[in-house]
């Protein structure tokens, strides 16, 4: 009797999946490839040295128009993430190119401009939204902070629902990887902006390729090539969307395990609770 | 109902204990994160230290700065303050207690900031009475000198000691290390 | 209901038991209730999910209350506070990805709960007022969960929170002044936000009250059970201590093992990542969507495309939408059959089962944009939802022919020789 009632959970996860298909793109834009992340699953963690070569892409390729204002020069040094030392990252903060306005101004009541602390947040190439689309003709390029969270390409039925099943969460670095990769050309088109089938707004965006081959040198004698970057950048991104993942999936490995060990005992206890009465 | 079938009292109750067990502990587990999340974030831990150049500061100048929310004192005293302070016996004290977390007296050594540094004084601006900040001395050092708090009239010497009235112990010294000869870092 | 007789009652031992007794007699009121209370005794797992909501209940209310002493609501910091839980507050990040997956393990459970009364007739006499307790309690939860979304001042929230709003002026008259009387302005802004935050922390407390009736309800008739036969006499229900007690704990840790599954390690999966762009009322999104569990209801707002003679199409998806639920209120009435579980209704079964298919079918439709095909399927499973309640509940009950069904709950788990064996015995 109970048995068809395990279809309704079945239908009810095809239904909560639907979430998943959400409408979450304009029109098709391609489905990108699967990568293979080191942090995908439920033992994933993040590769140190892949978030610290993102990271040296974001510094040295990025950060001149896009900001990572969710980030702060001490989240580089802390456990979960790149891992710099503490002196590597007051170097950094020091040598930053962009200043910090101070919170309090001097005596004068002038604002007081001062290179960034490890307490502060890396700042931004712009002053505010405004300054950042002038200078990128009306186009505005968005903070990094949570942008592996806020991509993901429509999966579609029954792909929503495998996704259930196999933990499927990387839609948002598959995609960036996918996008870095997949200009089909260097050249503007005539409208002015650059193809590229995987952007999720239309056929076209206005960013020009921003990584290819040797661009940025690499001191681990990893590959200098476009896919590693992108591979790279999109790892680093990750981990700046979803700085706790290394905690989560580990504080989750341990309670999954008790949490089924304890629905066994308690279905032990159930059994011989009820063994001795008609049910 | 009279339908209870016996059972081997053993191995009935370690079930029942082991799972009595798993719940307690899966209870505490659970409570221990709701209870830390109160505790400082990581962003107020971050700020729980702060680094002040000092280097602007000629004797008879004092600077203020904000230290986990709270003013902070810092002056570099003349020679006279600093030998006012020594004059004191520790005996007229009211509260012979550094307050600097060393559990040392109140001598002006242990008030300062150590040998070779005698001249400055880092000090919690927060009246140890009810809590207000003390004047100092550019605007009404009090009888002593060094700080007054017009609330109530708790007059604090040169080096940072109650002498006279209603507040009971010496304004605390934070913790605080010379990371160069002009920039130090405390907390 | 001479068979809900409880198996015990309180009786204080102690002194201080009998001092506490003689005042308050709240430890005697929830043994009663919770220890001793006669339930039938073949329910199946389909009956954990009441217990399973209040345990989610409690949930929210906490991590909500412990989030709260981190947030602000206001346009300009809300997003960051949000951020500042996950990335800085110790444990920021479980707890709210516990509130934002505990909302949506709360919808599961409640659906299920539903659509078990559903099929086992447990709306209909003498539990009409219990059945439309708990639809109040789906309101404010659907309620709750609106305001809520809209907290973490994302693009989904703001636009959600427009879409939503705005239907409200479909009203004639009433409509536009409503609406901004909704909003503290003339579109979702800073007002509208404190405003949800204020209301999203209320509605809880308001939920809790109404479940302390619907319990209580519950109490004066005592549980459904799979045959639909009601308690005759005290073989047929089992204490409640241990033994729904420790059903309850089981079905709960299992249905943790799911809220764990998305908790840890697909926090996002039945979020949209829209929500993880800022919100900015000069952008519209490209697709519009509401968290899967209004996705039904979504369907049938957007179903109503034409008007129906002075209703204008979009007042008549207002009209629709509220209707759905509205429809729920009258269903002890509109079901005119005798039988009360699904289990003796060999018809009705069938109808049952088509009626979660277009309720899935719906939820898919809202997911869905607003264009042909789905317009026409959405128009269509939106009729049937209607005729269901409307049309083939009516009718079933008068033509039917249900199944033979047996005396007793007893007679149904021990069989007619054991109940008769049994009743022997009892002398």
């Amino acid at each position: 009797m109970t048995f068809k009632f395990l279809s309704i959970p079945l239908i009810a996860a095809a239904l909560v999946g639907v979430a998943a298909t959400g409408a979450h793109a304009a029109g098709k834009s391609k489905q990108p490839a699967y990568q293979d992340w080191t942090f995908a699953g439920p033992f994933g963690h993040y590769d140190r040295g892949a978030l610290q070569r993102g990271f040296k892409i974001y510094q040295e390729v990025c950060s001149a128009c896009h900001s990572i204002g969710l980030v702060n020069f001490r989240n580089l040094m802390e456990p979960g993430g790149p891992e710099f030392s503490e002196a590597e990252v007051k170097q950094l903060a020091t040598d930053w190119s962009t200043s910090v306005i101070d919170a309090l101004p001097d005596e004068d009541g002038e604002p007081v401009e001062r290179q960034p602390r490890l307490s502060d947040k890396i700042p931004g190439p712009w002053a505010n939204k405004q300054q950042a689309q002038a200078s990128n003709g009306g186009a505005y390029p968005p903070d990094f902070s949570l942008i592996a969270k806020a991509r993901a390409v429509e999966r579609g039925f029954p792909n929503f629902v495998f996704d259930i099943f196999t933990q499927y969460q990387e839609q948002g670095p598959d995609y960036l990887h996918g996008l870095l990769t997949g200009y089909t050309s260097d050249e503007p088109n005539d409208a002015g902006t650059y193809d590229n089938p995987y952007y999720i707004g239309g056929p076209a965006l206005a960013m020009a390729p921003p990584l290819s081959d040797g661009l940025v040198t690499y001191d681990d004698g990893t590959p200098e090539t476009l896919d590693q970057y992108a591979k790279d950048v999109a790892h680093f991104l990750m981990w700046a969307a979803e700085p706790k993942l290394e905690q989560r999936k580990s504080l989750g490995f341990k309670a999954m395990i008790f949490m089924i060990l304890f629905a066994g005992l308690l279905y032990g206890t159930k059994r011989r609770v009820f063994a001795s009465v008609k049910h | 109902m009279s339908e209870e079938v016996y059972e081997d009292p053993t191995r009935r109750d370690f079930l029942y204990v082991a799972t009595g067990a798993f719940g307690v502990v899966g209870a505490a587990s659970v409570a221990w994160p709701f209870i830390d999340q109160m505790n400082p974030d990581a962003s107020a831990l971050a700020l729980s230290t702060t680094e002040v150049d000092i280097s602007s500061l000629e004797p008879g100048m004092s600077m203020r700065i904000m230290w986990r929310g709270k003013p902070v004192f810092i002056r570099n005293r003349t020679e006279e303050e600093v030998a006012a302070a020594k004059d004191v016996a520790l005996a007229d004290l009211p509260d012979q207690d550094a307050r600097n977390g060393k559990a040392e007296e109140a001598t002006d050594l242990a008030r300062s900031a150590g040998e070779g540094r005698e001249s400055l004084i880092v000090m919690v601006g927060v009246c140890t009475h009810l809590g207000c900040i003390p004047l100092g001395v550019e605007n009404n050092g009090g009888e002593f000198g060094g700080w007054f708090c017009p609330c109530h009239g708790s007059h604090y010497d040169t080096a940072g000691r109650i002498r006279k009235g209603p507040a009971p112990e010496n304004l605390p010294v934070p913790p605080f290390e010379f990371l160069s000869d002009n920039v130090i870092k405390i907390g | 209901m001479s068979g809900m007789e409880h198996h015990g009652h309180y009786e204080p031992a102690t002194g201080v038991e009998k001092w506490i007794d003689k005042r308050l007699p709240l430890p005697r009121l929830m043994y009663d209730s919770f220890v001793s209370y006669p339930v039938p005794r073949n329910l199946n797992y389909m009956y954990t999910f009441g217990g399973i909501l209040m345990i989610m209940l409690v949930i929210q209310i906490i991590t909500g209350i412990v989030l709260a002493m981190h947030y602000t609501a206001n346009t300009a910091i809300s997003f960051g506070a949000v951020e500042h839980i996950m990335r800085d507050v110790n444990y920021g990040w479980l707890i709210r990805y516990m509130h934002m997956n505990g909302a949506s393990m709360f919808f599961i459970a409640v659906y299920l709960h539903i659509f078990r009364g559903l099929y086992y007739g447990s709306y209909k006499e003498p539990r009409e007022l219990l059945w439309i307790l708990g639809v109040v309690i789906f309101l404010l939860m659907m309620a709750t969960a609106f305001m809520g979304y809209v907290l973490p001042w994302g693009q989904m929230s703001f636009w959600g929170a427009t879409v939503i709003t705005n239907l409200f002026s479909a009203l004639p008259l009433v409509g536009e002044p409503i609406v901004t009387w909704l909003w503290g302005g003339f579109s979702v802004d800073n007002a509208t936000l404190n405003r949800f935050f204020s209301l999203h922390y209320l509605l809880p407390f308001m939920i809790l009250g109404v479940v302390i009736l619907h319990v209580w309800a519950l109490h004066v008739t005592g549980q459904t059970n799979p045959t639909g036969i009601e308690v005759k006499k005290k073989q047929d229900t089992l204490p409640f201590t241990p033994y729904a007690t420790v059903k309850d704990a089981f079905a709960l840790m299992c249905f943790f093992v799911v809220f764990g599954w998305f908790l840890f390690y697909m926090p996002n999966f039945l979020g949209h990542p829209d929500n993880y762009i800022p919100a900015d009322p000069l952008v519209t999104p490209a697709h519009i969507v509401p968290e899967w569990y209004f996705l039904p209801f979504y369907a049938i707002l957007r179903a109503i495309t034409f008007d129906i003679g002075p209703i204008d199409s979009k007042l008549g998806g207002v009209i629709a939408m509220f209707g759905s639920i509205a429809v729920l209120f009258v269903l002890p009435w509109l079901d005119t059959s005798k039988v009360r579980s699904a289990k003796y209704r060999p018809i009705y079964k069938w109808f049952f089962w088509i009626f979660v298919a277009d309720a899935v079918l719906l939820g898919w439709l809202g997911s869905k944009p607003a264009e042909q095909p789905y317009i026409i399927i959405a128009q269509m499973a939106t009729l049937y939802y209607f005729a269901h309640f409307l049309v083939v509940l009516p009718l079933l009950g008068l033509y039917e022919t249900p199944d033979e069904q047996p005396a007793s709950i007893s007679e149904a788990v021990l069989g007619k020789d054991g109940d008769a064996a049994l009743a022997e015995s009892k002398g």
